[in-house]
């Protein structure tokens, strides 16, 4: 059942409209919980879009084990992903940089106070964002420090690969999931992928980790898989590559493998003296979850990120 | 003066990224200007040329302290101003939202880091800046209240308005807020104008730095007093929004008296002409700010007004 979440007028024939699909048992006791999964916030994002036609493809296959309710929003920015813009269109600030919104506020501030208004009911909820063009990153939940207690053991259930709780920022606090966090509606962010691509795999492990957050919601009586035991951020210190010289950055080892301490991770090249600029090594033995997929770099582009793990090989 | 290179940094196929720096005056920094931090700033730096201009004539007759010290920066992202793109072109990122920098971090940070690390011990910081959101002000000094804010100082510009902003999450990054963070004394000089040059709005821009630099003794000139500024806090304001989207026509303009009742601005029906919303002044006041872009959406402010009950008296 298609639903729309929020509308607005635009100036010429046209509204901004954010739908939402419903998937609930045909016959309702009134005490279903409910999961909302989120994507789209950012137009250039686009590993949410075949999360959410996979999750309905499973559950419409098997129909008689969906025991609650299913709230898909495959696009909270439809201008950005139409446009390929990360932020709305026209307006100069991030889409989640103005959560919780105001219903009395401008378009986007109304908009965004209207999602706010129809996922704050729900039992738990996954926004998922990709990385954007320049990094490519492995399937990772980002959890503000703040709600970690709360938040890593439903992100241990969600089949990913890490789990990075990160400090407090003051520019955060406008984010979607802080703004519902802080309400008391537990979101989990996930960031994987790269942007403006999808990348199957990644979406397929990420439903298997939904179904079992359903299945411990009671949304879902179908099978579901034992989830994968994810690398905990605080378990070891993550380790920035920036780039010391601009140029074109070329890796030299493949993402999300084990590095040891100087082993080389890429070159930085210059095609017009045909030289090698720079050379970047691992300065610690760890996992590289992040890499870059752009080539052309400048001076403090940042190449990949390694957690610091001693004596683990992935 | 003194043209200094504040910052570098090279690129692979560009000239390399230069902020330069003019120095007036005294060795002890005392007053630091700064103009265009984003591409599309350009009666920013335009303002920031005519203060050298100005400075430059102002030291050569001697009207000038030996001890105290002047920095004017016209263009921290120059950039951008060449790519006629308002944020950073390769990952439109804002460097006004990336103090107070890291200089192992990110490019857009490293460049904020290694230019706050020459500006972060003035005793007073000046932006010419631009607003987040397109549209027109009336002149005035605005101060984030930071709890290390300065009102009292902010008079010596003469500008007709001293506007105090409670930061949101967002501001916490910007120039402003991280140089009063720092101990400067800091200040955002508004004038109508960003992408179109305004020579007239910039001329007023420039006097009241020059008059706020002849408070402190910097410069020796003599200039009219300037506004006695009225101070209003931003939450003052009366928002204006519109109920419909289509094309919008104002009637006012910034520092336009108005009564209550007053038609303030009309929107079209976008594809029919037809007049489909008439936007009546909800209080007498005077035009603080207006939209500048005739395409408009609905519920989205057009005009923020300051309230005055007296306005009819100075209605013309």
């Amino acid at each position: 059942m298609i639903q729309t979440v929020a509308a607005a007028p635009l100036p010429a024939a046209e509204n901004y409209i954010v739908k939402k699909q419903r998937l609930q048992p045909e016959h309702l006791s009134g005490r279903e919980k409910r999961i909302s999964i989120v994507t789209g916030i950012h137009g250039d994002e686009l590993e949410g879009q075949y999360v959410c036609y996979e999750i309905q493809r499973r559950i419409r296959e098997h129909s008689e084990a969906l025991t609650g309710i299913v709230d898909i929003y495959p696009a909270l920015n439809p201008l950005g992903i139409d446009s390929i813009t990360r932020g709305i269109p026209h307006f100069d600030l991030d889409m989640n940089r103005i959560f919780p919104g105001n219903s009395e506020g401008s378009m986007a501030e109304y908009i965004a106070s209207e999602i706010i208004e129809d996922v704050r009911e729900s039992d738990l909820c996954i926004d998922i964002h990709a990385s954007n063009i320049f990094l490519r990153e492995i399937p990772q939940v980002r959890i503000n420090e703040m709600c970690a207690d709360t938040l890593v053991p439903f992100a241990k259930r969600l089949n990913i690969d890490y789990i990075w709780v990160h400090g407090a920022a003051t520019v955060l606090e406008a984010t979607f999931a802080h703004s519902l966090n802080m309400i008391g509606t537990p979101v989990l962010v996930v960031e994987m992928g790269v942007g403006m691509r999808v990348t199957k795999e990644y979406c397929k492990e990420l439903v298997d980790g939904i179904f079992v957050e359903m299945k411990d919601l009671g949304i879902w009586q179908g099978d579901v898989i034992e989830p994968k035991h994810p690398i905990i951020s605080t378990d070891g210190e993550v380790h920035y590559l920036n780039a010391g010289y601009a140029g074109v950055f070329i890796p030299t080892v493949e993402h999300w493998t084990s590095v040891k301490k100087g082993s080389k991770i890429g070159e930085i090249i210059d095609p017009l003296n045909g030289v090698i600029r720079e050379e970047i090594f691992s300065d610690c033995d760890g996992v590289l979850f992040t890499l870059r997929e752009y080539p052309v770099v400048s001076e403090g582009s940042l190449l990949g990120r390694i957690l610091e793990r001693n004596g683990e090989q992935r | 003066m003194k043209k200094v290179q504040l910052y570098e940094l090279k690129s692979l196929y560009r000239d390399s990224l230069k902020i330069y720096g003019y120095q007036f005056g005294g060795s002890e920094k005392t007053v630091c200007i700064v103009g265009a931090i984003r591409g599309n700033e350009v009666q920013q730096l335009y303002m920031c040329s005519q203060l050298v201009k100005v400075l430059k004539t102002l030291e050569k007759r001697g009207q000038m302290d030996s001890k105290q010290g002047i920095m004017v920066v016209p263009a921290v992202n120059p950039y951008s101003l060449n790519t006629n793109t308002r944020f950073w072109a390769t990952d439109n990122t804002d460097i006004n939202r990336m103090f107070p920098g890291y200089d192992l971090g990110e490019t857009t940070q490293r460049i904020a880091g290694g230019f706050f690390q020459e500006v972060n011990d003035y005793t007073y910081g000046i932006h010419f800046t631009s607003f987040y959101l397109e549209g027109n002000f009336t002149p005035h000094v605005r101060i984030m209240k930071t709890g290390y804010e300065n009102v009292e100082i902010a008079k010596e510009f003469g500008m007709p308005y001293i506007m105090l902003r409670n930061p949101k999450p967002y501001d916490t990054t910007t120039l402003n807020y991280e140089w009063q963070l720092w101990g400067t004394q800091a200040f955002s000089v508004y004038t109508p104008g960003t992408d179109q040059i305004d020579r007239a709005q910039a001329r007023e821009g420039v006097n009241a730095v020059l008059r706020f630099l002849a408070s402190q003794g910097i410069i020796r000139i003599s200039q009219d007093g300037g506004y006695r500024s009225r101070i209003i806090e931003e939450e003052e304001l009366v928002t204006v929004r519109t109920n419909r989207s289509g094309i919008l026509f104002f009637h006012c303009k910034c520092g336009d008296h108005i009564r209550e009742g007053e038609t303030v601005a009309e929107i079209m029906d976008a594809y029919e002409g037809e007049v489909i919303e008439t936007i009546q002044a909800p209080c007498s006041g005077r035009i603080f700010y207006h939209g500048s872009n005739p395409l408009i959406y609905s519920n989205t402010a057009v005009v923020k007004i300051i309230r005055d009950p007296q306005a009819e008296y100075f209605q013309q």
